[in-house]
């Protein structure tokens, strides 16, 4: 039999449908390529192998029956951040190590409605402030890709590192993934595969370890942008539990995969040429261009003139939010609990600083710093007020464009290690995605290109809210020019 | 607005995160480089400007006031550090 693990979501749901194969079988062979591949890569962080096979064989009962979802027997991995009931979810920190949910997120609990299989937990960036996965309690990911001119292991990028890796690596069919300033695309553009961040409440909080509510939003990893359409209607849904939950229909986004982009007005911003960005990417970006205008599509450049303000307004808003957010681990219901301590006050002090990692504790000073009285203004309302006017930038170019092309990242995978001395040199790995996070607009990263060292390089579109369809048809189109086929060569 | 190491141990204790003596002066240097370069948010014009703390157009949802979930006491302390006879036990603070 050929590699299940190489398929696509879409051929193994089609293939599991067709009973060319098991359930039980390809859940098997995933399992295989992860004993063999974690203690290495470390993608997961707790493999789920008996759960699996009974999901697998119940799977399994329900096409035989003639049953079963749009995932039936799907094997699938998940983002450590995602509250599964009964299985531990960390969010990478050691404040919740061993913290075992009693309910279900609302994602997951989509997914397992249409019958996806759950092989396990993914790494990810401790509470899913990071970049390059190096944040986590359980240790860095590292990148199945690896540079032509190098042995260096890589990072695969962050937050949902460990979603991307496991894709990349064929040691699950697709991934679930977050994405607050760019967690879901940069690791995608890492690593070759494609992630898409829906329009803001699209996809259930419920049941999601929260970073900054404003901005956190579900979606996919996957390996082909048919699978990001077919994974992530499965993921988004109305939800009475969060009330950010937009009461809207969720499209079936696979019909616009495939679809002609003919006539379609596609923005090229001019503020995203940013200092120091590698010609690689600057030529990746024209290539883009190049074959969208091949396929028909009218380019027009366009201005969005508050851009380089997102990330300073980002690292003003998401750490204020997460500093409210994290409040809730005291010590006291669930999470780390100090064992010594002076007083009440202490006890606190000291769970947090045991629980919390060094980024984590950065980015919760910074958040009190900026809520703090006398400071509230002159730094949190003036971060808002700017999230407006970049918002603004966006609601002012939809007349004129459908949807908008952008490099992913401004560079390819980076050796684990080496941003790790500056802060703001690892903040500015979401200076091209984090936009999309502050004005709520769905955005995809589809892989396009190589570097000089033969690492995949990422291309983004942006979309109107709610327009993912024009993300989806263009997305694929890029695909479809690209002919991104390259995969890692297994040395792990 | 340059931050020094009292500033710090203010903020830390606000964010109830214990943070060493020796840590104070390095972390003070770390948050002065990201707020330095957060400061050029000084350059947008935001008169008149309202705030933006949502991205979703519409209010929040209201529903009925009565209660849709409850009785699981014995879940809700699952993974309490400590509990006791249906109750979260907390170390003794007050003398």
């Amino acid at each position: 039999m050929s590699d299940l693990t190489k398929l696509t979501l879409k051929g193994a749901v089609d293939g599991l449908r067709a009973k060319d194969f098991s359930s039980a079988e390809i859940t098997h062979a995933f399992l295989t390529n992860i004993e063999a591949a974690n203690p290495t890569l470390n993608a997961y962080v707790e493999v789920t192998a008996d759960k699996a096979m009974d999901m697998a064989r119940a799977s399994d009962a329900r096409i035989a029956a003639g049953q079963g979802g749009a995932l039936e027997g799907a094997p699938l991995g998940i983002k450590d951040l995602f509250c599964t009931e009964g299985v531990q979810t960390t969010a990478g920190s050691n404040m919740l190590r061993g913290f075992v949910p009693p309910y279900e997120s609302t994602v997951t609990a989509n997914l397992w409605r249409d019958g996806a299989v759950m092989l396990g937990k993914l790494n990810m960036d401790e509470f899913a402030m990071g970049s390059s996965n190096e944040t986590s309690a359980f240790g860095p990911v590292v990148n199945p890709w690896k540079s032509a001119n190098s042995n260096a292991e890589l990072t695969p990028g962050g937050s949902s590192g460990g979603s991307a890796s496991a894709v990349a690596a064929d040691l699950c069919l697709a991934a679930t993934a977050s994405d607050t300033g760019g967690s879901i695309r940069q690791p995608a553009a890492f690593t070759g595969t494609v992630g898409i961040k829906p329009t803001y409440g699209r996809a259930s909080r419920f049941g999601m370890v929260a970073f900054a509510s404003s901005l956190d939003q579900a979606g996919p990893i996957t390996k082909t942008v048919e699978d990001a359409a077919l994974l992530l209607r499965s993921m988004c849904s109305f939800d009475a539990k969060d009330s950010t939950s937009l009461d809207i229909p969720t499209p079936d986004w696979t019909q616009s995969v495939g679809k002609s982009v003919k006539g379609l007005r596609i923005g090229v911003p001019r503020e995203y040429v940013v200092d120091g960005m590698p010609a690689e990417i600057q030529a990746l970006w024209d290539q883009g261009v190049a074959w969208l205008k091949d396929a028909g599509c009218e380019i027009v450049e366009i201005s969005l003139p508050h851009t380089k303000y997102a990330l300073p307004t980002y690292y003003i808003v998401a750490p204020a939010e997460a500093s409210s957010n994290l409040a809730r681990y005291d010590g006291m219901r669930f999470g780390h609990r100090a064992e010594e301590f002076k007083s009440l006050d202490d006890l606190y002090a000291t769970s947090r600083a045991e629980g919390f990692g060094k980024e984590v504790q950065r980015r919760l000073t910074i958040g009190a710093y900026v809520l703090s009285a006398g400071f509230y203004d002159a730094y949190y309302v003036k971060a808002l007020k700017v999230r407006r006017r970049i918002a603004e930038d966006f609601d002012n170019v939809w007349g004129q464009v459908d949807a908008i092309l952008t490099p992913s990242t401004p560079s390819a995978a980076f050796a684990l290690g080496d941003k790790q001395i500056d802060p703001l040199t690892m903040y500015l790995n979401d200076v091209f995605t984090v936009t999309t996070n502050l004005a709520g607009l769905p955005g995809i990263s589809v892989p396009a290109g190589v570097d000089a060292g033969g690492l995949p390089l990422g291309l983004q579109v942006i979309g109107k809210a709610l327009d993912e369809a024009t993300v989806f048809q263009v997305g694929a189109a890029l695909e479809r020019a690209a002919g991104f086929t390259a995969k890692p060569g297994k040395w792990w | 607005m340059a931050i020094d190491a009292a500033t710090v141990r203010k903020v830390a204790h606000l964010a109830r995160i214990k943070t060493p003596e020796d840590r104070l002066e390095p972390l003070a240097q770390e948050l002065n480089g990201i707020l330095a370069w957060i400061e050029q948010l000084d350059q947008v014009d935001v008169e008149g400007v309202e705030p933006m703390t949502s991205n979703v157009a519409q209010p929040l949802r209201l529903r009925e006031d009565v209660v849709t979930d409850g009785d699981k006491i014995d879940a809700v302390l699952s993974n309490a550090p400590k509990s006791a006879d249906g109750f979260f036990v907390v170390p003794k603070v007050v003398e």
